[in-house]
């Protein structure tokens, strides 16, 4: 990967509204090479969607968040991948990960309630075949995500004018 | 009974003290709401985590007395590291290195240590605050190099030479320079360095922006051949480290003007704060990601306020270091000072005159880019509206910067 790739997905990842004419002043290359870095990255896949991240809070849509830990029998030949798939496809689950330790899949949902992440464990992902067992966590309460601190209270307090 | 005139206790010398240019326009813009300040000479970052939390486990641990006059060894110990690492020169951490109240202070102790009354002192100019100032109250006499956008504001040998008379005891050099972001060429430096040893010059170096230099690589003036004992060399954690208000900083240099600094520094400071000096012992220890991290989006920003400006039709020599923009505005009609002040009423943008740095600054303001991608993208809606008024025509763009919104990178 080139430096200037590179810097253009620092600059993404930290700010996607960011638009090609700002990226090129800031990095000061050609327009046109970031429009057709971006489009490589976007057709590779390399860059995968734009989000927006949401405080729910502030609306009063609080979403109701698990941490499910589960232990999955591996299967000849495709190891974890194809029990893997069987749950990411479900879209309650917003993120998942094989990990090293006492259990296999760390795996977190969300939904409206916990009522209905408790119906999505009990009916779904703990009936699939191959899931040996499945303990939750649901998230009290969301400090940081994605680098991002929710509750900043770090603003600016310098001095207006300083020499 | 007669009236005591209590201003004719001060000391004239402190009372006939130009006060800084910076305060007056300081007091209108506090007066004032909504305000996007590009004023501010210091980084818009928070000192990083690791620092503060350093900080906080040397207070539980009680590191809450006095160190050693000169400061805590092993923080020397890393200061002599860290600029032989960067510059190859070498100094002893025992006693050819001081750790001051900032650069702030050793600026003070260096002019005290080195000037007798009417000894003269080159300034580049325009340039920090401070320098005139601390010259004059330790009976210096401040001599201005003055610099212009002609020759990015950059000071040469020949300027230097012509200036030198048999009083002239010590060249100031502040690069990368507060204002105008100016950097030197090693070439340009290397003859500086050779007219201050043909004329027995001290140099006192305030290199507290070499980190944030963007254009080519910064040039320690002490690590010039023959000027490591001639050079007091200054620098801090400031700037790189996002840490002003920690007032930590360091002056290197020959033992005999280091030692001499260091007893007006007992008596009169007795030491650095502990409670700094550990954050800035944890700042050279595991700094440098994050250092580079605030260089890396210091330059960004640059690029975009040169750009803003030249788009807006006013000229703007690029700056190669520190965080500064100082783009000419007489374009407007306006002066510097009138420029300032009606942008701020009727924009509420704030920033700093040139000529709060040197008369040579008339005609230019300094922009801090240490500001979020937001402000400065607000700012320079509001300056280009402003410009537009007093009829400076936009350049055609042909990519036109437009900022998003979202958070700064
Ligand atoms: C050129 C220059 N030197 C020195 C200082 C002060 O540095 P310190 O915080 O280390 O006292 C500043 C601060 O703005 C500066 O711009």
């Amino acid at each position: 990967m080139g430096n200037i790739t590179r810097q253009i997905l620092d600059l993404l990842r930290e700010n996607a509204k960011l638009t090609p004419e700002e990226i090129a002043v800031m990095l000061n290359i050609d327009v046109i090479e970031v429009r057709d870095l971006i489009k490589d990255l976007e057709d590779k896949k390399t860059i995968l969607s734009y989000q927006t991240m949401i405080n729910w809070g502030k609306v009063g849509r609080e979403k109701v968040i698990a941490l499910i830990e589960v232990r999955i029998t591996p299967q000849r030949d495709v190891g974890f991948d194809a029990i893997a798939e069987r749950i990411y496809r479900f879209p309650e689950v917003r993120s998942m990960h094989l990990m090293s330790g006492t259990y296999d899949l760390a795996i977190f949902v969300e939904g409206s309630s916990m009522k209905e992440i408790a119906h999505f464990v009990s009916t779904k992902l703990a009936t699939i075949e191959g899931v040996v067992s499945t303990a939750s966590y649901f998230v009290l309460k969301t400090y940081k995500q994605n680098g991002v601190i929710l509750e900043d209270n770090e603003e600016d307090r310098r001095l207006m004018v300083s020499p | 009974m007669t009236q005591i005139n209590w201003s004719d206790k001060v000391n004239p010398v402190v009372r006939n003290l130009p006060p800084s240019g910076i305060r007056r326009f300081f007091d209108l813009v506090s007066e004032m709401k909504g305000v996007i300040s590009l004023g501010v000479g210091e980084p818009d970052f928070v000192t990083p985590w690791h620092i503060r939390e350093a900080c906080i486990y040397s207070l539980e641990k009680g590191y809450t007395m006095y160190t050693s006059n000169w400061g805590l060894l092993e923080l020397r110990e890393a200061v002599a590291a860290d600029v032989e690492g960067t510059y190859n020169i070498k100094y002893n951490p025992r006693d050819e290195i001081l750790i001051t109240v900032g650069v702030s202070e050793a600026m003070d102790l260096a002019m005290r240590v080195l000037l007798e009354p009417g000894d003269e002192v080159l300034i580049p100019e325009p340039s920090y605050v401070s320098y005139a100032p601390c010259t004059t109250l330790a009976g210096g006499v401040p001599v201005f190099i003055p610099t212009g956008m002609e020759n990015g504001f950059r000071i040469s040998a020949e300027q230097v030479q012509s200036l030198i008379t048999p009083r002239t005891k010590v060249l100031l050099l502040c690069y990368p320079n507060n204002p105008t972001g100016a950097v030197m060429d090693r070439e340009e430096l290397l003859k500086i360095a050779e007219v201050a040893k043909q004329n027995d010059l001290m140099v006192v170096s305030d290199e507290i922006y070499d980190r944030l230099t963007y254009v080519g690589q910064h040039t320690c003036m002490a690590s010039l051949p023959g000027m490591r004992d001639r050079t007091v060399l200054l620098n801090g954690f400031s700037k790189a480290y996002a840490m002003t208000g920690w007032r930590v900083g360091y002056a290197a240099g020959h033992p005999d003007i280091i030692g001499a600094m260091t007893k007006i520094h007992q008596y009169t400071m007795l030491c650095t704060s502990i409670t700094a000096q550990m954050a800035a012992m944890e700042a050279l220890k595991n700094g440098q990601p994050a250092m580079r991290h605030m260089v890396e989006n210091y330059n960004r920003r640059r690029n975009l306020v040169v750009q803003a400006f030249r788009d807006m039709g006013l000229p703007c020599y690029e700056p190669g270091g520190a965080f500064y923009a100082f783009p000419q505005i007489s374009a407007t009609g306006l002066n510097c000072e009138e420029f300032a002040e009606e942008l701020l009423k009727q924009e509420q943008v704030a920033l700093v005159p040139g000529n709060a740095f040197g008369p040579s600054g008339e005609g230019f303001v300094r922009v801090s880019y240490a500001a979020s991608l937001d402000d400065l993208s607000e700012a320079f809606r509001r300056i280009g509206r402003f410009v537009r008024r007093y009829g400076v025509r936009p350049k055609i763009i042909s990519t036109p910067v437009q900022m998003a919104n979202g958070q700064s990178a």
